[in-house]
């Protein structure tokens, strides 16, 4: 059995397919027709909801895609769609929550699909940031929902209205401090036709699990395993959510360097990473939507193996363990070695991915971390490059990259690394170095880009690398996501 | 037929002209207001999904159901053989079947249909069907199909003086050509329809469609029904953008064909990423244009060639490419000119309306020109442009419609003086000195879009308008609500008449059995056709009520002024609650319905002359962007309009529409990338592949301002048509960037650049710029 909290409601279920997500749930099992689907595969946002969990001695909230994230994932959660926002039954506009109101005075609905994903996209803004935060932070919490009426320019504007109204108390406060007050104690699982889901709370029970179950599929916050389900109408026969493990939701950072918990959100690591290494805080923002980030995780991107993810050419330029155990112990290493080929990992089925492992930040250290997309939000790289090295009386040594869109997997460029080991920084050496890749680097064409244009752009980030680094020439436009 | 005049003598007391919240926004904010997969369905609904082809262009040659039959939940499976009917759903010429018969056409076409219990079994069993085939090559290639003369229709040519001799004369010509992606709707509600039997044989359809009486022809004429038996409910889309118009009708007739064999509810609703692959897209066009021009940039002729990727049916596709041809001038006369239209038939889903219609397609040539001529000659491309606007005595387009209003130069003054273009265009060029990799352009493009749909029977509307004995009204009209605001429009058209406020008028679902032989709601002619047919039916009533009060009060009709809930007349006054119940027990009908048709309008085809427009829509934009030219990523630093509404009904609500289409606009000349694999598979089926834009892309400064100019024509309330016109004004977008990427060359060669100019696309302009660059160095220095 799971628990958790729908809107002002104690849900408790026991028999739910694993697979089912909380957008068909609520429209297909509770009429609650508030939530939209817009494309059932995390890219459009019409189905946020907001989920809240106790942290820290208080709930956080935060939106997360209905359509990607499965029933079983709350338990022991608060459940809040835009149905209960608002409980007049008469409608007038001083009987509505301030993102509600703000959206319909500044004339930001039109025709009314997107409009429910982006209230409580809104909402969450408006109870997480006290005041008005400023356009940056607005477009980072609303980046992962599509309006195709508006032009958003009324959208943003509500944002920064909704903070002139009076606040209101929000009509389910009482029910979610009781509901945490009381959290669940047993060990939830769903079972519904011969398919399980459990939701370890332990490494330990984890591990036997899955020593139990080798052909489980793992799932933290679903964002690209959900795909199998909305997309190629698979089920599985038992699926392990990992999103409870304790020990994998941990973030430390001591002199040994940084952990982070494969089951760690990226909205929960990437604040505290990126006090350590800022060069990645573009590419981890642009990383999917905030929906995405506050779902998605570490371990489900290695998991997944795709050659596309962001991520791990990241963590293969700054060295990274990935730690895998199974009940026979753990084992480690290093990320690029765990990617084998196009979707395949080494793994066995016994093992989990528990966390990765970053080595302590080199003094001398350069990083440099790109995207390059088709959009500059949400959107899937056509190439990513990062590079790290160390800079010694103006030497570079130590140098790794990790390339991700360029071959199969992400990969490293090592006669790259081998030609720039040791040369000064210069921007003769980055341009000798550059041309080396079209021989080294073999990427596809494909929908998001041709191999011409993966290969060109890869060589043309290296001076921009010059360029930023070294000297004040404008090498980035001023697009306000960035 | 009647014209009132419709001049708002006090806008502060009026409904018209305010700026009054869209009439659900509150229901849309609460996440109440439903959509048709909203609705409630009947306990035994079953779901019908389409089986879909997998090769491009071949025979079927056998089909095995079994594995889905025996699928759970499956009730039946349905092929062409089941269809009562007529298997063909072309909305103006045959060619567009609803399921596949022998041949398949496109990729992904359906097949068969699976009805089933639930959606997700409808689905799943649906991907158990096994089709074999004998694949035949596709027509995969625009230009094969131009070299073929491959057409779904002929084409078609319009001409003004002598091209020829125009060539001949001018010193200079110029010759390009030019790409264009088409574009996914993505409206955020995927096709839908929910189609229930009634206990006369008849079935009731909700649909999400821009055009019910089409749904309900099409579901008569495919279950050999009379019309009277089939009503279509439409109370809102969540977004249309011409991807309703007749892409909505295949979902609701099957659904309705299973209905009709299985006597149940049928609910078939696309999942997006098959909504993408089944309905059609806007035209992806080649066009290309030969022009010749004196020594200040003035055409003398043009020879402009458009041609439009149809896909593989007619469907609208006609018009679409007239449209296109009708814009290739845009603003700018030419003094001679030859504009040729071919309707290239490819192996893909058929492309149909997508706000603009083949415009937008047509009229980015004239700013190609524009550009082209500019750098040539080393001038302003504003200079150019102003010196080819339409003017007194060069006033004839090449369809030999006269240009009746010459707006578009004070636009542009007023913008270029608001919006300082002398001053940022010098800024601009010094920035790029200073800038070696990050490089600026800007634009400023206007429009002028022909408002008629170019079918003359299709510029008719009808409304019906209830006053109840309470005072407050009921409201219906043919067009359909799709996010543009013509319900609050509308409303606030019949409020206005009444005199009452526009919460006393409730707008109703669209609904073909209240107001019948409806056109489509498209061609931004929404406000225009059911604006004055509501309009119409209202007066009737006041003038009802107008000879009641003389008669009752024995006064004079001309003293009569409806007002503030309130009847004033000589000697006295009535509220209209009391002036409703009054007629109510004289026995006066409160009951009327409107109609309307657009006048002046006629086009010969034969001739290719006419007034296929019953005027223009104008607007300006002034857009700055930036380019790396390193990695070809970029954005749009800031934008300024100019619009002309003429006197805005909803000005709030047009401005709505003005913002949304250039970001629409802006969105299609941009990031929307539409890409079909080898074998004719749509590769960009979903919005992981396919971007649209986001937040972020929202001009940093975005300056949208309403030109006060009433619209000379007696249209209602002297209001102009929205929808479509201000996507064009995106062309800017696609200027400023041809801009930016001219400046590595110091605007002395004209780049090409195809769209959407994705970075991958702008990077190779600016590479080939480079090129040209070193050509010419290598070329001095020898």
């Amino acid at each position: 059995m799971i628990e958790f909290l729908l809107n002002q409601t104690p849900v408790q279920l026991d028999a739910v397919a694993p697979n089912m997500n909380v957008l068909d749930w609520l429209r297909t099992r509770n009429g609650l027709m508030g939530t939209k689907e817009g494309c059932s595969s995390g890219d459009c946002g019409a189905c946020t909801v907001a989920v809240g969990e106790w942290m820290d001695g208080h709930i956080h909230y935060r939106t997360m895609n209905a359509c990607l994230l499965l029933v079983g994932n709350l338990h022991g959660r608060h459940l809040i769609t835009v149905d209960t926002l608002t409980d007049a039954k008469e409608l007038t506009v001083d009987q509505l929550h301030p993102a509600q109101r703000a959206l319909a005075e500044c004339h930001g609905t039109q025709c009314g699909f997107c409009t429910p994903g982006f209230i409580m996209s809104m909402f969450v803004l408006y109870r997480n940031e006290p005041k008005y935060p400023g356009k940056k932070k607005i477009i980072d919490a609303l980046g992962g929902n599509l309006c195709r009426c508006t032009g958003y320019r009324p959208i943003l504007e509500a944002c920064e209205q909704m903070y002139q109204y009076p606040r209101s108390d929000d009509p389910f406060r009482q029910a979610a401090e009781a509901f945490f007050v009381q959290r669940p104690k047993q060990t939830p699982s769903l079972k519904y036709n011969g398919q399980n889901f459990y939701l370890p709370q332990s490494l330990a029970d984890l591990l036997v699990l899955k020593a139990r179950f080798p052909g489980a599929r793992l799932i933290a916050g679903g964002t690209d395993l959900s795909l199998e389900f909305t997309q190629a109408l698979k089920s599985f026969q038992v699926i392990i959510s990992v999103i409870d493990v304790a020990e994998m939701q941990q973030f430390n950072c001591t002199g040994a360097g940084i952990t982070i918990g494969a089951a760690t959100r990226y909205a929960d690591f990437v604040p505290g990473f990126v006090e350590h290494y800022p060069e990645a805080a573009e590419m981890l923002h642009r990383l999917g939507s905030a929906q995405i980030r506050n779902a998605g995780t570490l371990g489900g991107s290695l998991g997944n193996a795709s050659p596309i993810g962001d991520p791990a050419p990241l963590l293969i330029a700054l060295n990274a363990t990935v730690v895998l155990a199974s009940v026979n112990g753990e084992r480690s290493l290093p990320v690029e070695a765990f990617f084998l080929d196009y979707r395949k990992i080494d793994i066995q089925p016994d093992e989990v991915i528990v966390r990765v492992e970053i080595p302590p930040r080199a003094e001398q250290l350069t990083l440099a971390c790109y995207k390059i997309s088709k959009r500059m939000e949400d959107d899937i790289s056509a190439v990513l490059l990062a590079i790290a090295f160390e800079q010694i009386e103006g030497r570079m040594i130590n140098v790794r990259t990790g390339f991700g869109g360029m071959a199969a997997t992400p990969v490293r460029a090592l006669q790259l690394e081998a030609s720039l080991n040791g040369q000064p920084f210069t921007e003769q050496t980055l341009q000798t170095a550059a041309a080396l890749i079209p021989a080294e680097l073999k990427p596809m064409t494909d929908v998001r880009a041709s191999r011409h244009y993966r290969l060109q752009v890869c060589q043309n980030l290296l001076q921009r690398l010059w360029l930023e680094r070294s000297t004040d020439t404008i090498a980035r436009v001023s697009h306000a996501a960035l | 037929m009647r014209h009132f005049e419709t001049i708002v003598h006090d806008k502060s007391a009026a409904a018209v002209g305010r700026s009054l919240k869209h009439e659900s926004a509150l229901t849309q904010v609460t996440g109440r207001a439903r959509y048709i997969d909203d609705q409630p369905m009947p306990g035994d609904c079953l779901h019908a999904y389409p089986v879909m082809a997998t090769i491009s262009c071949g025979k079927i040659t056998s089909l095995d159901t079994s594995k889905a039959l025996a699928h759970d939940g499956v009730v039946t499976i349905l092929l062409a053989d089941d269809i009562p009917g007529i298997n063909d759903i072309g909305a103006v010429f045959p060619g567009d079947l609803l399921l596949a018969e022998k041949e398949v056409c496109y990729h992904g076409q359906p097949v068969l249909l699976v009805v089933a219990e639930s959606y997700e079994q409808a689905r799943r069993a649906a991907r158990l069907v096994k089709i074999n085939y004998v694949a035949t090559s596709a027509q995969l290639d625009i230009h094969n199909a131009i070299a073929e003369q491959d057409w779904v229709r002929p084409p078609f040519q319009l001409q003004r003086g002598d091209v020829e001799q125009g060539f001949a004369e001018a010193p200079h010509r110029l010759h390009g050509e030019l790409s264009l992606g088409g574009q996914e709707h993505f409206y955020l509600e995927g096709q839908v329809a929910l189609t229930e039997p009634t206990d006369d044989g008849g079935i009731f359809v909700r649909s999400s469609t821009q055009h019910p009486s089409e749904v309900q022809h099409m579901v008569a004429h495919a279950l050999h029904k009379p019309m009277n038996q089939i009503t279509v409910e439409m109370r809102r889309m969540g977004g249309g953008f011409g991807g309703k118009e007749t892409q909505a009708a295949p979902w609701a007739v099957l659904a309705a064909l299973a209905t009709y064999h299985t006597g149940k509810a049928v609910k078939l609703r696309l999942a997006r990423c098959d909504d993408f692959r089944l309905t059609g897209k806007r035209h992806p066009f080649f066009n290309h244009y030969d022009v010749a021009f004196d020594d200040d940039g003035i055409v003398k002729a043009a020879d402009i060639t458009v041609n439009g990727n149809c896909g593989y049916s007619p469907d609208l596709s006609d018009a679409i490419v007239d449209r296109a041809m009708f814009h290739v001038d845009n603003c700018y006369f030419y003094e001679n000119v030859r504009v040729t239209g071919n309707r290239c038939r490819l192996n893909t889903v058929s492309h149909t309306a997508f706000r603009g219609f083949g415009g937008p397609q047509g009229m980015i040539v004239a700013e190609a020109i524009m550009d082209d001529i500019a750098r040539y000659l080393g001038k302003d491309p504003l200079d150019v442009r102003r010196a080819n606007l339409y003017r007194p005595g060069r006033e004839v387009t090449p369809y030999h419609q006269t240009v009746e209003q010459f707006i578009v130069a004070d636009m542009m003054q007023s913008l270029c003086d608001e919006a300082d273009y002398a001053g940022r265009r010098q800024a601009i060029r010094t920035f790029n000195l200073s800038s070696p990799i990050i490089k600026r352009g800007l634009s400023m493009t206007p429009v002028k879009f022909g408002i008629s749909f170019t079918v003359q029977h299709l510029n008719q509307a009808g409304a019906l308008v209830h006053v109840y004995t309470d005072g407050t009204i009921h409201l219906n009209h043919g067009g359909t609500e799709m996010g543009q605001g013509l319900n609050t429009k509308v409303q606030q058209i019949v409020a206005h008449a009444f005199g009452v406020d526009p919460e006393r008028v409730a707008v109703s679902a669209t609904r073909t059995d209240k107001v019948p032989n409806t056109s489509a709601t498209a061609a931004s002619s929404g406000a225009d056709l059911n604006g004055m047919a509501a309009l119409n039916a209202a007066e009737a009533i006041k003038s009802r009520l107008i000879d009641l009060l003389v008669n009752e009060y024995e006064t004079d009709a001309d003293s009569i002024s409806f007002e503030n809930n309130s009847v004033r007349f000589d000697g006295g006054e009535i509220s209209f609650t009391e002036l409703a119940s009054l007629a109510y027990v004289s026995r006066v009908s409160l009951s009327a319905n409107g109609y309307y048709a657009t006048p002046k309008i006629h086009f010969d085809r034969a001739s290719a002359t006419g007034r296929p427009f019953y005027y223009y829509s104008h607007g300006v934009a002034l857009t700055e962007v930036e380019i790396d030219t390193l990695t070809g990523e970029n954005c749009v630093r800031r934008v300024d309009v100019l619009h002309d509404v003429g006197n805005s009904l909803n000005p709030a609500i047009d401005i709505g529409q003005i913002e949304g289409a250039f970001v629409q606009g802006m969105g299609w000349l941009t990031t929307e990338d539409l890409q079909w694999n080898a074998k004719g598979e749509l590769a960009s089926s979903g919005p992981a592949t396919y971007k649209i834009p986001a937040i972020g892309d929202t001009p940093a400064q975005f300056n949208v301002r309403l030109f006060d100019s009433a619209n000379p024509e007696h249209t209602v309330f002297r209001s102009k048509a929205v929808g479509e016109p201000p996507f064009m004004l995106a062309n800017s977008v696609w200027c400023a960037l041809r801009d930016a990427v001219a400046s590595v060359t110091d605007h002395r060669h004209n780049p090409a650049l195809n769209t959407p100019a994705t970075p991958e696309r702008i990077l190779r302009a600016v590479t080939e710029e480079k090129q040209w660059l070193q050509a010419q160095e290598a070329v001095h220095a020898e």
